[in-house]
């Protein structure tokens, strides 16, 4: 039966490892992710989850220890934020590289210097590249469920790549909301044992992962390409397939809300993307044709639906809690590279938001609109990247 | 104890491996494989072993091989036997097989860290006493004196004393080896084998590339380091201190070469002056006082913090 509980994300993303039937996790601790890997020892330590909890010195041991179980064949899982997954930097590599599918739960934490421990998504888009699936979670169920369909999706032969479930620090990381646990069959039946391209055996005996020379790497690299293009078609189907029992569905790769007649869209990633339909809401009872679309995946980046979404509307607003230093936010630069072969494209004004944990509430989403519809109406952004809230 | 006669037939390092003529530790990992069969993972970080198994798509490794980061062998080892155990396997052993570098400099986090946990695997450090496979730059691993491409004119510093590091981490079991002693490698790797918990063995192994002399001299050159003192064969069991032979009839100082003849066979010493090794022969006599004592008092391991 599903049961309903009233818990922290952080705490929800320790119930998904335990709902994965997870066998091996590798975690060290930072904040805010403390409270992910304080939920499973104590699953472990009470017999609730029969895994082992390697209590590793350092987050790039903790990666690598994940690399190590997942190729002698169990289902791993980790959680980190900010300097924890920079330092896990290579190792995230190695693990797509390896093509195996690992989970880990990114508890989004600003980078220092200065010390931050407060959330924007620095941390993880700086991690854009490495060939890891990345997913934004808006609530603490999200985080659920997102972390049950990310085993199914990179357990799939056709992707075979690690992903991460990103969550902001304390906006969700510590804030208790209510959230419903699936039946436990129905789980399993859903996300059947571990599955792996390939695992370490004896009988079986070769060298993974040694040298290779120029005339092989490219195919390395096309295949992880492919593997992502295949994600992309394959996340939709996965959100439907566990909303079919869960009730729940996030719209696969953007969760689009007002956007069929909207002049104006609202482009969004993780909790903002919350605020951002409490805005439309309000704008729309002024009249205003707003709409809000959340980027829920942004590796693979969903540029065919951002396209279809552009169609229709005649301006775009991003709003990136993040920063690409020299340039914009990554969201305003990958929606404005999507649109580029398009014939009729709206405006696109970007705007940074939210850094280092600074209140973004749906009052700054509609501001931010109301500021963006001018533009619409005048036809012409005079500022391609504006910082909100920014003190003189 | 196994002799010669005893080992294996069976080849796990296969024909066509990319070492280098009278490569140390091409010999060692042959001897480890017939010392602990094919039922074994063996994780290896970048040292000149990713380039002796060869280039995809072909190995030399007749056991599976997962490699790995360099600074990450302890951390890749205690996943592999964590998911061995979620799935009951117990009939095969993890190896991490790492060169100087990747142990004693960049490695040491992620070994000690396994260590302390108790991870239960066999890691042994082959130590060439430089970064081998980027050209011989200086490790901590580095003696004194040694030219090597990032000291030209010689070391300042004195080696790194790892195997003592990893005894004071009161794992079950500590040895140290040498490529020229390999039945003496091969029995310290079969009772490791037998051994839960972490165990390391620290294995000395001649590199004519980088020590520069004769490709057929490598048995020689470690014989050299054990008969002067320099290196030291023993084990901590337990924490129990151990010489082993022949370094167990070397305490009486007459009975040692000395240093100075280890070091003229060697181009990588060239520029070590008459002082220089004096000062080396000062310090060996000095350390091998502290063994004498730890082997007479086979002492526990609280006491062997206090006397080295």
């Amino acid at each position: 039966m599903t049961q309903t509980i009233i818990d922290t994300a952080n705490h929800l993303a320790g119930y998904a490892a335990k709902a994965a039937r997870v066998k091996v996790i590798a975690a060290y601790p930072i904040t805010p992710q403390t409270t992910v890997v304080e939920k499973i020892a104590d699953f472990v330590e009470s017999g609730e989850m029969d895994a082992e909890y390697i209590r590793v010195e350092s987050e790039h041991s903790a990666m690598v220890a994940c690399i190590g179980a997942a190729a002698a064949g169990v289902r791993t899982f980790t959680a980190t934020s900010a300097h924890g997954l920079a330092l896990m930097h290579e190792a995230l590599h190695w693990a797509s590289g390896s093509r195996l599918p690992i989970v880990m739960a990114v508890v989004n934490r600003a980078m220092g210097a200065p010390w931050s421990i407060w959330p924007d998504l620095s941390d993880s888009l700086s991690q854009r590249d490495t060939g890891w699936i990345q997913f934004y979670c808006a609530d603490n169920q999200e985080v659920f469920d997102t972390i049950i369909q990310a085993y199914k999706l990179c357990e799939d032969e056709r992707v075979f790549l690690p992903a991460m479930v990103c969550l902001e620090g304390f906006i969700l990381s510590h804030t208790y909301a209510p959230a419903k646990i699936p039946d436990q069959e129905k789980i399993d039946s859903f996300l059947p044992e571990y599955k792996s391209g390939w695992i370490l055996d004896v009988n079986r005996p070769y060298s993974h992962a040694n040298l290779v020379a120029p005339e092989w790497y490219m195919e390395f690299r096309y295949m992880i390409q492919e593997a992502m293009e295949n994600a992309k078609r394959l996340i939709p189907q996965i959100d439907r397939e566990y909303g079919k029992f869960s009730g729940l569905e996030y719209g696969g790769l953007i969760e689009k809300y007002k956007c069929e007649d909207a002049d104006l869209i609202v482009f969004t990633m993780g909790t903002m993307g919350s605020d951002a339909k409490l805005a439309v809401d309000r704008l729309r009872k002024e009249g205003l044709k707003v709409g809000s679309a959340r980027v829920r995946v942004y590796r693979p980046f969903p540029i065919e639906e951002v396209v279809k979404l552009a169609g229709r509307a005649k301006m775009l607003t991003t709003i990136d809690r993040h920063i690409s230093f020299g340039m914009e936010g990554f969201l305003a630069s990958e929606i404005k590279a999507s649109l580029f072969d398009q014939k009729d494209r709206p405006l696109i004004a970007g705007f940074i938001a939210g850094l280092g944990g600074r209140d973004v509430t749906s009052e700054t989403i509609e501001r931010i609109v109301k500021k963006s519809l001018k533009c619409m109406h005048t036809g012409r952004v005079e500022k391609e990247t504006e910082w909100v809230d920014l003190r003189e | 104890m196994v002799t010669l006669k005893e080992l294996p037939r069976e080849e796990y390092l296969l024909k066509g491996h990319a070492a280098c003529a009278g490569c140390g530790p091409a010999i060692s990992l042959r001897l480890l494989f017939k010392a602990l069969g094919n039922k074994i993972i063996l994780v290896v970080p970048a040292c000149c072993t990713t380039v002796i198994q060869g280039p995809y798509p072909y190995t030399s490794s007749a056991v599976p091989l997962q490699n790995i980061l360099f600074e990450s062998t302890g951390a890749a080892a205690s996943g592999i036997v964590a998911a061995l155990r979620q799935r009951k396997i117990e009939d095969i052993t993890v190896v991490g097989w790492a060169g100087d570098g990747g142990t004693v400099d960049i490695g040491i986090q992620a070994l000690s860290g396994a260590a302390e946990r108790g991870t239960n695997f066999i890691y042994v450090c082959y130590d060439n006493e430089a970064y081998g496979n980027t050209g011989m730059q200086r490790s901590g691993a580095t003696p004194y004196g040694a030219r090597t491409t990032t000291t030209p004119s010689g070391k300042r510093e004195r080696k790194k004393d790892m195997p003592l590091i990893m005894a004071a981490h009161r794992i079950p079991y500590v040895a140290t080896a040498c490529t020229s002693y390999p039945l003496d490698f091969v029995n310290k790797l079969r009772k490791a084998k037998e051994i839960k918990g972490t165990k390391y063995l620290h294995l000395l192994t001649p590199c004519p590339t980088g020590w520069r002399y004769d490709t057929s001299k490598t048995v020689e050159m470690g014989r050299l380091a054990v008969q002067s003192g320099l290196w030291v064969l023993y084990e901590v069991e337990n924490g129990k201190f151990k010489l082993n032979p022949p370094s167990d009839r070397l305490v009486d100082k007459a009975k040692r070469k000395p240093v100075k003849e280890y070091f003229v066979s060697q181009g990588r010493f060239r520029n070590l002056a008459q002082e220089g090794m004096e000062r080396v022969q000062k310090w060996v006599d000095e350390d091998w006082d502290q063994y004498g004592k730890l082997a007479s008092n086979s002492v526990s391991d609280l006491a062997l913090y206090g006397k080295i």
